[in-house]
């Protein structure tokens, strides 16, 4: 296995920094989603730094493992850490929502390199992660096959035909996170849609669960590693998150699913997340 | 009397030559004894998803393998592959990936299974969207040879089967003849063009015999591929005989005459006459039954020619 191992510290300051691009990225384009990229950054930053196997240098590299970001509106989180990681420059970032930029408004892999589905419309990452893991195991090869899913989207009826379908065809290398942050487009996921026992639901469809506090980055690295020692059936590590984390104002707050800061907001994100210059 | 078949045994005969390539999957919702991919999973088995009654999750399970570099064939009936429509949209056409999917049992020859079954809409919509090459064979013979053709494809399509038998027309054709884009004229005459599809090919042809007792000479036309629409053969046609009528079993809005239609507009004022469906379901009925009520048949086309001539 290619082991890529960072201290717990080291992860945290990249959260830090994707976070800064996150919240600026937003604020240029005057546009995005910046809540659901600050929920999912620690999760995907402890990921891309400690388990999965990718090669920024040759993204299209055929035995990488597969990172499908199935809340794809979730994009600034997601290009952020490609530009710390290398897969694409820090200048990339200047294109998201700009004509003709690679930082489309949602990840597509047409556009940026290091991305390996066009999602953006909710509720299909986890079939095409699905395919990706069947594919590995008919090749004979080890790569895995991640899926980032929203909490909201799991509303969507075809992710519990993909849950069913992953069990019965066995698939161990089908790996999920879930960024549980209460909070979808509309308003918190209590008054949208009650889900319930989310992680009951996943254990009847025969998947391993783990739950987290998706901010607590000893536990994340902890969860990863159970991600990756779970083989036997599809696993799915349930991240307690708050939408919005890292920026006060934001914080489990609905207003800023798909807002950006203005002028003022955006001086006091810089702030809290310690931006110099 | 030619041989009777239905063109989703040469979609299940053509899986099934298709297995020596070990890159080509079968993906299935639960209808593999109807659209025929059931051959293909008795031989492969480990090459076959079942995807359960989930349409949805199949369409992006094929678009997940064929980033990973298989070719995944998935099929179900026609109808419903239309709930997987934005998968197919977003998860498929939009990032080009080369899924092949197939729709059994298209069209009000159907039958008895009643309007819930009849798709009458699948080649419309999918020639909405950029990337996706429709076809709807009408033999055996063609829809083998169109399928294996596929597989050798950089970008995604859906291909309209039927489930009742109709005439073969290409036994005794050169394989070379049939290919993605490019119509086949069936005979050649002044008079009108009349270029069908699928199961209303062999009504086309039946329309022909009608129309020479009168004295008018029909060129008939195989439109197998909807889209990308062979253009300069309906160019050739137009100037040929200056007018035309499309058939097929779907509904007369957005299908072959619907594509046949935009294209003329365009390009020259030649009359068309459409049959088709006319905006509305089916019923349960007969095959043969379903194209008299849905006016269809041969008789119908040979009035739509009528039509088409006297707008000369």
């Amino acid at each position: 296995m290619v082991s890529i191992t960072a201290s717990i510290s080291e992860i945290e300051e990249l959260a830090r920094r994707c976070r800064i691009e996150i919240v600026k990225m937003v604020h240029r384009a005057q546009a995005g989603h910046p809540g659901g990229s600050l929920s999912e950054i620690d999760l995907m930053a402890a990921l891309y730094s400690t388990s999965l196997r990718v090669r920024p240098d040759d993204p299209d590299w055929e035995d990488r493992d597969r990172f499908v970001l199935s809340k794809g509106h979730a994009s600034p989180g997601m290009y952020a850490l490609l530009a710390e990681k290398g897969f694409i420059s820090h200048d990339d970032l200047h294109s998201y929502r700009v004509l003709g930029g690679i930082c489309q408004g949602h990840v597509d892999m047409k556009w940026c390199p290091g991305v390996d589905f066009s999602a953006g419309s909710l509720g299909m990452g986890l079939s095409f992660g699905m395919g990706c893991a069947l594919a590995a195991r008919l090749e004979g090869s080890e790569r895995r096959a991640f899926v980032m899913l929203g909490d909201g989207e799991i509303q969507e009826g075809s992710v519990w035909e993909a849950a069913m379908a992953a069990t019965h065809h066995e698939l161990g290398n089908l790996k999920v996170i879930l960024d549980r942050n209460r909070i979808q487009n509309d308003d918190f996921c209590l008054e949208q849609m009650r889900m319930f026992d989310i992680p009951a639901k996943w254990k009847a469809f025969g998947w391993n669960v783990m739950e987290i506090d998706g901010h607590d980055m000893p536990e994340i690295v902890n969860g990863i590693k159970f991600l990756d020692e779970s083989n036997d059936a599809p696993s799915i590590l349930i991240a307690h998150t708050v939408k919005g984390k890292g920026v006060s104002y934001m914080e489990d707050n609905p207003s800023f699913h798909g807002a950006a800061p203005n002028d003022e907001q955006f001086e006091i994100a810089m702030n809290e997340l310690g931006a110099v210059g | 009397m030619s041989r009777m078949a239905a063109t989703r045994d040469g979609y299940g005969q053509a899986l099934l030559e298709l297995a020596e390539n070990d890159k080509v999957v079968v993906l299935e919702a639960d209808l593999g004894k109807s659209t025929k991919s059931l051959h293909f999973r008795k031989a492969h088995p480990e090459r076959t998803i079942s995807c359960g009654i989930g349409e949805q999750n199949m369409l992006l399970v094929a678009a997940g393998m064929a980033s990973s570099g298989y070719i995944p064939f998935a099929s179900t009936f026609a109808i419903f592959t239309e709930r997987a429509f934005e998968q197919m949209r977003n998860g498929v056409a939009r990032p080009n990936l080369a899924v092949h999917v197939c729709g059994s049992h298209g069209g009000t020859h159907t039958g008895t299974d009643g309007s819930s079954a009849q798709s009458i809409e699948d080649l419309a919509i999918y020639r909405t969207l950029p990337n996706v090459t429709v076809l709807h064979p009408c033999d055996d013979v063609s829809t083998r040879l169109l399928t294996k053709q596929l597989a050798k494809s950089n970008s995604p399509s859906y291909m309209r089967t039927a489930r009742n038998k109709t005439p073969v027309l290409y036994d005794d054709t050169d394989p070379s003849t049939i290919q993605i884009g490019k119509g086949i004229e069936l005979r050649d005459g002044a008079d009108v063009a009349i270029i069908a599809c699928g199961v209303l090919v062999s009504e086309a042809l039946k329309a022909a015999d009608a129309l020479s007792e009168q004295g008018i000479q029909a060129t008939i036309i195989d439109m197998h591929t909807i889209k990308p629409l062979d253009t300069q053969l309906v160019d050739r046609v137009a100037a040929r005989c200056g007018a035309i009528v499309t058939a097929e079993d779907h509904s007369v809005i957005g299908g072959l005459g619907g594509a046949v239609a935009e294209h003329l507009s365009a390009s020259s004022c030649t009359p068309l006459e459409r049959v088709g469906v006319n905006d509305r379901f089916g019923e349960s009925g007969q095959a043969d039954e379903m194209l008299e009520l849905m006016e269809l048949s041969a008789p119908h086309i040979v009035k739509a020619a009528q039509r088409a001539i006297t707008r000369k």
